[in-house]
């Protein structure tokens, strides 16, 4: 046992940064983690976490996706446990939603004592960015500038499973020299889905489409978006459809890491 | 309709999407009908609707057999008959039986998904009973010789120019893109098979179980005709329609309505407590009522039975962002498609195999769950079954093999960061843009390349940058 929570003056936040951020999009990670630090948490990295599981989970393979999230659990629960940090945050809402949500749904019944006491303690500390930077942190402000038009994508996740969407808007909102635009039909998917943009990429992609025509509509220079994922199927569209890759992780804006035009990236 | 429903799925959904007028339909219906229900769930208080509806029927599936019981004794108490069908055939064998004991040739029905599901129509037509749809949408579709689309709007798969087109054709009607005319044409039609037939047959919205009574909700009236007009009137209703008291079909008939059609009721309420008693100037001189299992107490011994909660309102399908690009035919062979037919489809299956792609078509975006006026957590209704049917060994092999890959090499960081220095090495072969993302992976990643690009591996992981900046690893004993 190390020094308790209330000793500390600044809280102590591991880091969890999913395995898309990890590989694909470092930079999204970094500037969350920038942000963190600079609104007052200190931040720590568990250096061997890996993914939380969730794309084994929503295929249906149960059995591998335990395999995962046991794994998590074995990384983050003793640290939860023990005090070491005093929260877990992910620039993820789906991410998120299938720690918080979605691991007890795979710890059900008897046998899994130890599991169903790691999943309770984790699932209450862990947080999605943006839900932790206003909800904990108390941030209103992040003193980020932005010379252009930004709109929000709630992504699917963050807004029906976690219910985090006046976070990471109250946060854009505070961005300097920004102006924020609507996005029509903001609440519908993108049509990523895991597999599914796999398995049914022709409803995947027609799903897609339109959302980029609704960003086209926005004229919006960046599209801020709570997950990589969604972020992926988005930029991924409207690069082969030649319009530039504007979609980027709100933890950039905030972050004021984003350039002007990020189509030219 | 350009849709084969006995087509394998993938076709199914490839005609869909290539069907331009069927996408023009479905735009234009469903923006009005989820725009007329956000409207009118405003106007109350949406949940309070939403918990004591679902509290009714909640109390209705955990009392099934004593309130079925109930509505048994006050059917027949009220002079109806009531039959017990196990199956689809069961079902269909009883209502064939009454027309054939009764010399019926002609029957009109009102609109109604357990029928569909039991497909009674083919049933009533080989035993040589002509039978004749009376709501407008299964009119059209009937006339089309086509199934339902959708639980509540059959024909929105259709545009007013389709349908025109399919009158001046069937009914000699002349060309015209006027609802209003060419609902007169239809009505034109309809009214004589009212007239002349022997046999009435409707689903059933709410059965109650105080009362012995029937209850059916329309916005045409052709309901009251075709339960109350022709001397035999057989209601054809899933066990699960059940609830105990007439205030319960009253709170349930508002639910519906604004969910379905954003109406605050629908324009009819038909209610049937048993046939014409004498006095009675009109009404059927007989009144059948046919409860069907169909699969329905299997659902309710596995761990299923909120699909039973379902009042068949179509919002999940309308607020659907697949079903819109897709529509109800690509779900196959089956009376309900959208989020909450691919769920009770492979249910109700005696093989859910035969169904097997509908719980994966769904990006899991949850908006189904949101509109649902009985709570019914459908994206986890939908993970189970997907579940359920790896463990069956319905998704292809190598699917299983990479996510068990996957799995091991996630277990284990010095595994996985292995992986991802050969993926890192491994996609400088690939082909890129000028701006280094991938434009075509091989299969069955080839599915993703097709319609978009995916960015190159980072050339440095975030656990890199984090060591080059000194950062703190798990803290375990350094935190100062």
């Amino acid at each position: 046992m190390t020094r308790s929570n209330s000793d500390r003056k600044r809280p102590r936040v591991a880091m969890f940064v999913t395995c898309m951020v990890d590989t694909l999009y470092p930079g999204v990670g970094m500037a969350a983690v920038e942000l963190l630090e600079r609104h007052g948490a200190d931040v720590v990295f568990p250096e061997n976490q890996t993914c939380c599981g969730q794309p084994a989970f929503n295929a249906g393979y149960r059995d591998e996706a335990r395999r995962m999230a046991r794994h998590f659990l074995d990384l983050f629960g003793p640290l939860v446990d023990k005090g070491e940090v005093d929260a877990i945050v992910a620039p993820s809402g789906s991410c998120v939603a299938m720690v918080k949500h979605f691991y007890e749904v795979l710890f059900e019944g008897p046998g899994h004592n130890n599991e169903q006491r790691l999943v309770a303690l984790v699932s209450e500390v862990t947080y999605e960015l943006t839900q932790y930077l206003v909800d904990v942190l108390g941030v209103q402000d992040v003193d980020a500038e932005y010379g252009g038009t930004i709109t929000y994508h709630p992504c699917c996740h963050l807004l029906r499973e976690l219910e985090v969407d006046s976070q990471p808007r109250q946060l854009l909102a505070s961005i300097k020299g920004a102006e924020i635009v609507d996005l029509p039909a903001e609440q519908e998917c993108c049509g990523f889905g895991g597999l599914f943009a796999i398995k049914n990429a022709g409803i995947s992609t027609a799903m897609g489409q339109r959302k980029v025509e609704s960003i086209l509509q926005s004229g919006a220079d960046a599209v801020a978006v709570g997950d990589v994922s969604c972020m992926t199927q988005m930029n991924g569209l409207l690069k082969k459809m030649g319009h530039g890759g504007r979609v980027v992780h709100v933890a950039e804006l905030l972050n004021g890491s984003t350039p002007r035009t990020p189509e030219r990236q | 309709m350009n849709i084969d429903i006995t087509a394998p799925y993938q076709t199914r959904v490839r005609q869909a999407l290539a069907d331009d007028n069927l996408r023009t339909a479905l735009e234009r219906a469903m923006s009005r009908l989820s725009e007329k229900r956000a409207q009118a769930v405003a106007a109350i208080d949406l949940q309070r609707m939403r918990d004591e509806a679902r509290a009714i029927k909640e109390h209705a599936i955990k009392n099934l057999p004593e309130l079925l019981e109930q509505l048994e004794r006050n059917l027949i108490a009220n002079g109806c008959q009531v039959h017990w069908a196990q199956t689809a055939d069961e079902a269909n064998e009883i209502v064939t039986d009454i027309a054939r004991q009764r010399g019926v040739r002609r029957a009109v029905k009102s609109k109604s998904m357990a029928t569909e599901e039991i497909h009674l129509n083919e049933a009533l037509e080989d035993a040589g009973v002509k039978i004749v749809e009376t709501d407008l949408g299964e009119y059209i579709i009937q006339l089309a010789g086509e199934p339902p689309s959708h639980i509540t709007a059959p024909v929105i798969h259709k545009r007013a120019e389709d349908i025109s087109a399919l009158f001046q054709r069937e009914l000699g009607m002349r060309p015209t893109n006027d609802p209003a005319e060419m609902c007169a044409a239809a009505r034109k039609q309809l009214r004589s098979e009212f007239l002349e037939a022997e046999m009435g047959i409707s689903g059933c919205n709410f059965a109650i179980a105080e009362t012995g009574t029937i209850c059916i909700v329309t916005n045409e009236g052709n309901g009251r005709m075709a339960t109350s007009m022709p001397p035999v009137y057989v209601a054809v209703m899933g066990i699960e329609k059940v609830v105990p008291r007439v205030e319960d079909a009253l709170l349930l008939w508002q639910a519906v309505a604004r969910s379905a059609t954003g109406q605050e009721v629908t324009v009819y309420f038909s209610v049937s407590s048993g046939p014409r008693r004498p006095g009675h100037p009109d009404g059927p001189k007989e009144m059948h009522v046919v409860l069907v299992d169909n699969g329905r107490s299997r659902i309710l011994e596995r761990e299923y039975a909120d699909v039973l909660l379902c009042v068949r309102c179509g919002a999940c399908l309308n607020a659907c962002p697949v079903y819109r690009e897709i529509g109800g035919h690509a779900y196959g062979k089956t009376a309900y498609s959208g989020p909450i037919g691919a769920v009770i489809t492979p249910l109700l299956a005696d093989d859910p195999k035969t169904a097997k792609e509908l719980p994966f078509a769904s990006s899991l975006c949850g908006v189904c769950r949101e509109v649902c006026p009985v709570k019914i957590d459908l994206p986890r209704l939908l993970l189970d079954l997907r579940h359920d049917l790896t463990k069956l060994g319905t998704p292809p092999k190598y699917e299983r093999a990479a996510i068990r890959a996957y799995s091991n090499t996630v277990e284990h960081p010095g595994r996985y960061h292995r992986l991802s220095k050969l993926a890192r090495w491994f996609s400088r072969f690939l082909p890129t843009n000028k701006e280094g993302d991938l434009t075509r992976l091989p299969p069955p990643l080839s599915a993703w390349t097709q319609s978009r690009v995916l960015p190159r591996i980072a050339p440095r992981s975030f656990r890199a940058l984090w060591s080059d900046r000194g950062g703190k690893d798990m803290g375990s004993s350094n935190d100062g």
